[in-house]
């Protein structure tokens, strides 16, 4: 018998980012309306590997997901360690626009999660004409912080454990053990100070409040959905950012974290794929 | 519930082990209730109930018993289901010297929450 083999595909572009060369590592799957999937801060885009494996995706959009620089298998650019990482807004932006570019997409569908979601507002508020819609999940225009980023990155904290152990809270109690553990790999293996840096963006840099209310969902449908269990984007702060961009859609989802597409991937699908139908029947 | 703790804790050899490089002693504060738990070496060596003279503790975690309460549920409720989800909404108070709390943060949690195994539905 043949081996099971996803049907993924991985490989590597390069692009010039803030003025410098990097090497970002991306992976596709499907065919149809592009699908750029964003990951959550600290981790990497094999958070995306079920929904990139699922048919009733596949068969209509091509899904594509790239590692940020200095996470997963995109190397930090050279001379890192010389400097602190600190992820802004400008730079978040300007990353997913040059790939959607590279890799010549035509009016792709990003989704982004968690700082992901939160930049897809950005993209929203600045670029909506270049996007087919924008899905954020655990998306909100700011959250209350709800611990000290200092231990993160120090010496005397094991980091991609403490990292974990942070964000082990924000998974659902019925998320399948397989799968939390999974999820809380990812980020025990993020380079030192990564996941501190993307907060960078999420705490200080990325405050969108006061800004999104200029969202205009006609010229780019706008979708929001949360995990009833995640209380570092709670329901409420998503409900509050919605209730400003008129047009805006809401959907909290049950038995759900901050992590949806791979702490539950079958839960999450009851609330993805219709909201990929609604895009492609408006597409 | 806590009480229990030695047994829950100490028979599960896979908890045993991620916290195997801890030895400390914490306090918990169950509305007025407090109690000092000492761990050695991953296994909980005891659990004392207050109210104590001059005790000695790394950090304390205090909340209301209602807090607890719905935290120990077997499935509990969004935002009573973490101790940080405690905290941000001011349930929990996390006090003294957190490096030994934050160094062992899967352990920890996982002890905490190891009455939830005792099966409360509400």
């Amino acid at each position: 018998m043949a081996a099971a083999i996803d049907p993924i595909v991985g490989r590597y572009v390069h692009m010039t980012l803030g003025g410098r060369a990097h090497r970002i590592y991306f992976e596709e799957a499907g065919q149809g309306i592009p699908l750029v999937c964003l990951h959550t801060a600290g981790a990497d885009g094999r958070q995306f590997r079920h929904l990139m494996v699922d048919r009733a995706v596949t068969d209509h959009y091509r899904v594509l997901t790239f590692d940020m620089p200095w996470h997963g298998k995109s190397t930090p650019p050279d001379g890192w360690e010389r400097g602190e990482y600190r992820l802004t807004t400008a730079a978040y932006t300007e990353m997913i626009r040059a790939f959607c570019t590279a890799l010549e997409l035509e009016k792709p569908v990003v989704l982004g999660c968690s700082i992901g979601g939160r930049i897809v507002l950005n993209l929203a508020i600045a670029h909506a004409r270049e996007f087919r819609a924008l899905i954020g999940l655990e998306a909100a225009d700011f959250q209350t912080p709800w611990y000290d980023l200092d231990w993160l990155h120090r010496p005397d904290v094991n980091g991609g454990e403490v990292c974990a152990g942070l964000v082990s809270g924000l998974l659902a109690p019925q998320s399948p053990a397989v799968a939390r553990w999974e999820t809380l790999w990812m980020y025990m293996q993020g380079g030192p100070g990564v996941f501190k840096g993307d907060l960078h963006f999420y705490r200080v840099d990325g405050d969108l409040r006061g800004k999104v209310g200029t969202i205009d969902t006609k010229a780019c449908p706008l979708y929001l959905l949360t995990g009833e269990y995640d209380y570092s984007c709670s329901p409420e702060d998503t409900q509050r950012t919605a209730a400003q961009i008129p047009g805006a859609e809401v959907v909290v989802m049950n038995e759900l974290g901050h992590f949806p597409m791979s702490e539950n991937p079958e839960q999450f699908r009851r609330y993805i794929l219709p909201v990929l139908e609604r895009i492609r029947a408006q597409s | 519930m806590l009480e229990r703790l030695p047994e829950l804790v100490n028979g599960d050899p896979v908890l045993v082990r991620r916290g195997r490089f801890l030895s400390t002693r914490f306090l918990v504060g169950v509305g007025e209730t407090e109690y000092l738990v000492d761990i050695r070496e991953g296994r909980i060596e005891r659990v004392e109930r207050g109210p104590f003279v001059m005790p000695s503790w790394r950090f304390a975690l205090r909340g209301s018993a209602e807090a607890w309460r719905k935290f120990w549920q077997a499935v509990p409720p969004p935002g009573h289901h973490d101790l940080f989800a405690l905290s941000k909404r001011g349930l929990l108070a996390i006090e003294g010297d957190l490096h030994p709390l934050m160094a062992n943060l899967l352990y920890l949690k996982d002890v905490l929450a190891a009455p939830r195994r005792l099966g409360a539905r509400s």
